[in-house]
């Protein structure tokens, strides 16, 4: 009998650590598969972050190094430059990308790092247990913000795709959504079309993923991806920001 | 025999790291260490390597680490407030079992100090930097020709016992010229590194460079096993000078450029008849305790000599342990000390020349 559908070959087969309807299962198995489809995984080479994604050097079967909190451009940027012919992706949450590492994730986007980021944005901190992150939306309750994110006390959520996009160095950046099986399937694309970016020499690129947190949003799984149709969306459009 | 050359210490430092085939450097600009970066954007596009300015410190360190764990002889350099910022990297690299070389042109602090040469980080370096259980191994060059030879010294330690070593200098030393010459090296002579980040091509299980172990067995296990090296490193790898020790009643102590200078008052002090000797730490970690043990049952006082307020007196009076008295002379904010303040700070405990 024809198999279908399967584990792609550069997830590594093992029980994933994730909360029930997170987004980050999905999301590591449409890397694997875009690397599976490309055939790069034995030169791809991908760094792994501080956050709830921080075993991800674990279910990858390409190479792997972990960051620091942040740092994984840098990280990404000193493994591009020693094997420039290698595929080199970081994998970061919004407090990494967009808080501690908003310096690395800027600079590496200036300098037009050859480099892949696969950037999951879920409006909140969620290894340490729900705190505001960059990205929380306004009047959203965090464990850091008990009243709701409020602009004049918390400051404004940024939004990542729309501030690269801006710069010289951004070769594709596009932002993609975990809430329905379209938006997923587009996702895939967009980072098969990040990837192949990256192998085509065109510089930074990077696909910004809008993911759930059920367990810190306190939510069930279906209304965690509601909330984030409704919520998240509106604030942070879908599209293609860059294309070079 | 090389050609003799004038060069500048961190001139010097720079083209060193070239010759024994580093490839990658990652810096941001900082005083008084900038002409190493200067020197390396020149050269390093002539010899096919990778000369990034950074964003930061912080992003530079970060990028050793990537590179280094990606297999490339790599190095960043930077003065006291910038290796404040690189020491998170550092940690992390320690922690990884990643090589790499550090180089911290020394100035004074604290905060933003000043600019002129100083020893204040000494415990920041045989002690101090990122956080957690771990040490790097710490080269303390006295003159432009010894920078040359510890760079490829530093190289070679870091990838035999795959961790970050340090060339810890100051502004005095990075900005004199000296005449040098280079000895030719073997780069056919490079270690393997089969754990780095070159990606499987299919070959292999992947590799993974971490410093993440969330179960405690597991972590205590590592951490001892990298004491076991340090361990190992402390017996194999100590190294210093002694000079005029042999018959010596007084001891002066000292590192860097500070040494060399106290040499010359030891010169001048035997002139006058006082029996001093000199004994100069090259690695300040690990530190040649052994050395200071030999004599302090055999000399009446042992002089430190730092610019700092005092920060290796702790660890020569660790190794004195209490067997003869050890005193302290210092200049800080950016003074050097001069060979007849040395002088007379040694014959005040002499009780004045005899």
């Amino acid at each position: 009998m024809e198999q279908v559908f399967g584990k792609p070959h550069a997830l590594c087969d093992v029980n994933l650590h994730y909360c029930p309807g997170c987004g980050h299962g999905i999301i590591h198995r449409l890397v694997a598969e875009a690397i599976d489809d490309l055939g790069i995984e034995g030169k791809t080479i991908g760094v792994a972050p501080v956050g709830c994604a921080v075993f991800a050097y674990d279910y990858f079967e390409c190479d792997m190094q972990e960051a620091a909190h942040g740092r994984a451009p840098a990280v990404a940027t000193g493994i591009k430059r020693v094997h420039p012919e290698n595929v080199v992706f970081t994998y970061q949450g919004d407090g990494d990308l967009a808080a501690i590492g908003t310096a690395e994730t800027v600079h590496a986007c200036a300098r037009g790092e050859n480099i892949t980021v696969i950037f999951i944005n879920n409006c909140i901190y969620g290894m340490t247990g729900g705190q505001m992150a960059p990205t929380t939306l306004i009047g959203q309750v965090t464990q850091t913000t008990p009243y709701g994110r409020d602009v004049h006390a918390n400051g404004n959520p940024i939004r990542m795709s729309e501030m690269l996009a801006t710069m010289d160095g951004a070769a594709y950046i596009e932002r993609v959504s975990m809430d329905c099986v379209k938006n997923i399937l587009t996702a895939k694309k967009a980072i098969k079309k990040a990837f192949q970016t990256q192998l085509e020499g065109k510089g930074f690129s990077m696909v910004e993923v809008l993911s759930t947190c059920p367990t810190n949003w306190g939510l069930s799984p279906i209304e965690a991806t509601q909330w984030l149709r409704d919520n998240m969306i509106p604030h942070y459009p879908l599209g293609v920001f860059c294309d070079k | 025999m090389a050609e003799k050359v004038l060069m500048k210490g961190n001139e010097a430092l720079a083209e060193a790291a070239i010759q024994v085939g580093c490839r990658h450097f990652f810096g941001y600009p900082i005083t008084p260490q900038t002409e190493i970066s200067a020197y390396l954007a020149k050269r390093m596009p002539k010899v096919g390597g990778v000369f990034l300015q950074a964003e930061s410190e912080v992003a530079a360190s970060n990028m050793v680490y990537g590179a280094a764990g990606a297999g490339a002889r790599v190095m960043t350099s930077s003065s006291s407030p910038g290796i404040s910022l690189k020491a998170e990297a550092l940690s992390y690299i320690a922690g990884a079992d990643l090589p790499c070389v550090v180089v911290n042109i020394m100035r004074a602090g604290p905060g933003l100090g000043g600019i002129q040469p100083a020893q204040g980080d000494y415990f920041q370096a045989t002690k101090g930097h990122g956080h957690g259980d771990y040490q790097i191994i710490v080269l303390a060059p006295s003159s432009v020709q010894e920078i040359i030879d510890h760079t490829g010294l530093a190289f070679d330690l870091a990838d035999e016992y795959r961790m970050p070593v340090m060339l810890l200098g100051d502004g005095m030393l990075g900005q004199m010229m000296e005449p040098v010459e280079f000895e030719q090296k073997d780069m056919a002579a490079l270690p393997e590194k089969p754990w780095a980040t070159t990606g499987t091509q299919g070959k292999r299980k992947h590799n993974v460079i971490n410093s993440l172990y969330i179960q405690p067995d597991q972590l205590e296990k590592i951490v001892l096993a990298r004491k076991e090296k340090y361990d190992r490193i402390t017996e194999k790898e100590v190294r210093h000078e002694e000079y005029r020790c042999e018959d010596a009643e007084y001891i002066i102590t000292g590192y860097g450029s500070t040494a060399r200078i106290a040499k010359n008052a030891v010169d001048e002090l035997r002139d006058k008849g006082l029996k001093v000797g000199l004994i100069r730490p090259i690695t300040l970690w690990p530190f040649p305790a052994g050395a200071y043990e030999k004599y302090a049952d055999k000399v009446k006082a042992f002089l430190t000599v730092e610019m700092s307020t005092g920060q290796m007196i702790e660890d020569v009076r660790l190794a004195v342990n209490g067997k003869a008295p050890v005193h302290f002379f210092g200049r800080t904010g950016g003074f050097v000390p001069y060979p007849d303040e040395i002088e007379a700070a040694m014959e005040k405990i002499a009780g004045g020349v005899q």
